[in-house]
């Protein structure tokens, strides 16, 4: 499964450069660690203690608002669609920029169609760990040439394009 | 009414090939059903009892006579001469074929039209007011809105994967004919005590399985902020629905488990930020810019008077010409209920037939209604004799607006997929029973709903009286309700009890009415004398059949 | 008896030793549970191959006249909507109209004078 970050160009496959912890797998000394909110909230000394990066993985049920400010620390937030149908990160993700002005990785994992990545690019996400190919988001991003309204990715829409912007 | 840009335009287009590329996907099974399903929901494709269905978009219910000429084609060609204009304004065909849906879309596309989110997990067509720009009674047109609010939510990126459908309306006159309270969100045009123009929101109404009645959840919402508002209620929605049973994910049980105060808090929080930060704001420009597009029509000095008539002519007069904002016009109702017919249902040749009235007479305007009929909202007084005789010609010029014969209906068991049992035959036995046009003006308004199951398309909640469709023991049973409106004065209709058998219904619904007659006090409509008298004397004289055969 | 819908064309289908039948009075009654269950397994694979979408069994009584499927879905599936004759199946075989239904219950006719409230 190719990791694929896109920075503030077309994107690229990318190493991963986190490990994901189970709750209950030792903690490393080194290397960047994604954990579960769960067990972010228990050992979150312990992750920040160590002179390396941390994220959390937050399942679709739980809002990133619940990292408190502590999310300005994380260099990763991934956010699990456990089915295609369930909606709530394309919300969490756009919380993650809007409201939360957090500047790090967001990662979207699990289940999602190629129809949902320009939705997922728009609501915010900027890294996606998918069976997806880079030739796969050039696609789906190129369905829809224009959009009406405005989201987290600050993309122009057809109001502006209109106006002559 | 609106007119495509090149951005408008070119979305649909892109759409359209977006659609093709999953069809070819689908069919090659690169896409399995589970995965193709919701996007061709998305596109208003539904697989039924018969063959697929595809519901095509009328946003606010607007069509000029290209756009019904373009789709009385799709009737001929795609699917078998006829189709269905439902209770959200939009029209449906039964039997299109998958592969021929591309193409579908492609020919709606060079008329400004489309089938885009009118089904799936997501925000569906905006309705508003059938009246809209021609009603004497509306604060403004309602349907500059809706377009800016059809605009905004046409693939909104968060908001394509909801808990469950999300369905909008607008109004803009007292007189509430959109059904507002009955929506997940409504948006009523109001001024307020400064004179000023702005919105009223109401979220948490619905149908279904659990009906509820809409609270407001914005008392005056500027108009630039509209946007941003509605955003705010979306993205609550989003986060909270409930997404572990589908039978609780609509935005009613979320409003009503966090209830009133608490919805509002949680949107005006949201609210608040987006306003901020300024991107959602509808600047006058932009305002004026769609205005334009819905400004009234040339109407000329004419005298304010309906010509003369024979009995035929003045009796669809009585109930389906309507007060019109300009003199010397009238807004006519065309029946699509004629006695023993299929409601709301229309062929190819009467669309084809009614484009060319509405250009002749009618400014090239028609509207859907909400209750499956049709309206040509600017007709000139002097032209109604002339309007009426071609729509009698067509079987369209059935004298029953409002009246008990005027009667809703899903199309149930005989089409659909989700159904329990069928409602047309029920809506074609009881117009048969009312269909003497002086005994239906005796009983007057009376608005009759059926559904053919609990998801409620027939609207039955909402029905003066209701009628629903249930399996008992794989035999179709209907339950009455009464007292039910879907109208300003929004009330959910109450159970009167155990169901009555397929040919039970009609006689019973006869009682309920003859008890209405022996009941009611000057000028009460047959609601106003139940909300008076209650379910007693009502289910008292339903029942009494049974009661004799137990004898 | 098995059903299923065409991918292509949503035609409602019937299932067929190994095949598949338009006409519900062509298809296969299944002697038991057993054969009814291996059916829908072989159905699977018309799923797979993207052929038919939604299959699935239904109960039919058989007797000298035919075959006639338990519930009223099944039966307007077959035909056609009971509303428009002309539509489905039925509009090339009359036979599959539904019969006038027998009225059921009580016999006594209400007159206006019997109405007190």
């Amino acid at each position: 499964m190719p990791l694929i970050k896109f920075g503030d160009g077309n994107g690229a496959v990318a190493a991963d450069g986190f490990a994901r912890l189970a709750d209950d797998a030792p903690l490393p000394a080194e290397g960047g660690a994604i954990v579960s909110l769960t067990r972010f909230r228990k050992d979150r000394e312990a992750l920040m203690a160590r002179n390396a990066p941390v994220g959390v993985q937050l399942k679709s049920d739980e809002s990133p608002e619940e990292l408190g400010d502590d999310v300005h620390r994380l260099s990763v937030v991934v956010i699990e669609f456990p089915a295609f149908t369930d909606g709530r990160g394309f919300s969490w993700a756009r919380m993650l920029r809007t409201r939360l002005n957090f500047k790090g990785e967001v990662r979207a994992t699990g289940n999602f169609l190629f129809d949902q990545l320009n939705y997922l690019r728009r609501t915010g996400f900027d890294a996606f760990d998918s069976r997806f190919t880079l030739e796969d988001f050039h696609k789906a991003f190129a369905e829809m040439s224009a959009v009406y309204q405005p989201s987290a990715d600050g993309r122009k829409t057809i109001r502006d394009l209109r106006a002559g912007g | 009414m609106y007119r495509y840009d090149e951005f408008d335009a070119r979305f649909v287009a892109e759409r359209v090939a977006q659609f093709r590329g999953q069809v070819a996907r689908r069919l090659s099974g690169e896409l399995n059903e589970d995965q193709f399903k919701p996007l061709r929901l998305m596109n208003g494709l539904y697989l039924q009892l018969h063959a697929y269905m595809l519901r095509v978009a009328v946003p606010y219910g607007t069509l000029n006579a290209r756009q019904l000429r373009m789709l009385a084609h799709i009737a001929r060609k795609y699917d078998r001469g006829y189709g269905h204009f439902t209770t959200r304004q939009n029209i449906q065909y039964n039997w299109p074929k998958l592969v021929d849906v591309p193409d579908i879309l492609s020919d709606l596309a060079s008329v400004e039209m489309h089938a885009i989110q009118t089904s799936g997990n997501c925000i569906r067509n905006v309705t508003a007011d059938h009246f809209a720009g021609a009603a004497a009674d509306e604060i403004e047109d309602p349907r500059p809105l809706a377009e800016i609010i059809r605009q905004w939510s046409s693939l909104h990126p968060e908001f394509v994967f909801l808990p469950r459908k999300f369905k909008i309306a607008v109004g803009a006159s007292a007189h509430d004919r959109a059904a507002l309270k009955y929506h997940d969100m409504a948006v009523e045009i109001v001024k307020n005590a400064a004179g000023e123009t702005g919105y009223r929101v109401l979220v948490g109404g619905g149908m279904g399985r659990t009906p509820y009645i809409g609270f407001v959840v914005g008392d005056f919402v500027a108009k630039p902020d509209i946007l941003a508002f509605l955003e705010s209620v979306m993205r609550v929605y989003n986060q909270s629905g409930r997404r572990d049973n589908k039978f609780k994910a609509r935005i009613k049980i979320l409003a009503n488990a966090l209830g009133e105060e608490e919805m509002r808090n949680q949107v005006m929080r949201e609210f608040a930020e987006i306003r901020a930060r300024g991107t959602l704001q509808v600047p006058a420009e932009e305002l004026a810019r769609i205005d334009a597009y819905f400004a009234p029509p040339p109407f000329e000095d004419l005298k304010d008077e309906i010509p003369e008539g024979g009995k035929d002519f003045r009796d669809w007069v009585r109930t389906n010409v309507h007060p019109h904002r300009a003199r010397g016009y009238a807004i006519a109702t065309i029946s699509l209920k004629p006695i023993g017919g299929v409601p709301g249902d229309a062929s190819a040749a009467q669309m084809d037939a009614l484009a060319d009235l509405m250009d002749r007479f009618a400014m090239s305007e028609i509207r859907v209604s909400h209750e499956q009929n049709l309206v040509l909202p600017h007709a000139r007084k002097r032209d109604l004799p002339a309007i009426h005789a071609r729509l009698a010609e067509l079987g369209l010029g059935t004298p029953n607006a409002g009246l008990i014969t005027d009667i809703i209906a899903c199309p149930g068991l005989d089409y659909c997929d989700l159904a329990n049992a069928r409602s047309i035959p029920i809506a074609q036995d009881i117009a048969a029973r009312f269909a003497d046009l002086d005994r239906q003006h005796e009983i007057g308004e009376l608005k009759i709903k059926i559904s053919g199951c609990i998801n409620a398309c027939g609207h039955h909640h909402a029905g003066h009286i209701g009628i629903l469709g249930v399996d008992k023991k794989g035999v179709e049973f209907y339950q009455l309700q009464l007292g039910g409106s879907g109208a300003e004065d929004a009330s959910i209709g109450d159970i009167m009890g155990p169901g009555f058998g397929e040919h039970e219904i009609g006689p019973a619904v006869e009682r309920v009415v003859k008890a209405y007659l022996t009941l009611r006090k000057d000028g009460e409509r047959f609601l106003d004398t139940y909300r008076r008298v209650g379910m007693e004397p009502f289910k008292n004289i339903a029942y009494l059949d049974q009661l004799y055969a137990a004898h | 008896m098995l059903t299923a819908n065409r991918l292509v064309d949503g035609d409602v289908l019937y299932w067929k030793q190994g095949g598949w039948v338009l006409a519900l009075k062509e298809g296969e009654v299944f002697a038991d549970p057993a054969a009814a269950d291996a059916a829908l397994a072989a159905a699977q694979a018309f799923v797979t191959q993207n052929k038919v979408v939604n299959p699935y069994l239904f109960d039919v009584k058989t007797d000298a006249h035919g075959i006639h499927p338990v519930k009223e879905r099944e039966i307007i599936r077959a035909a056609g909507p009971t509303v428009r004759g002309d539509l489905g199946k039925q509009a090339g075989d009359p036979s599959l109209r539904p019969p006038p239904r027998a009225r059921s219950g009580a016999t006594v006719r209400m007159k206006d004078d019997d109405v007190s409230i």
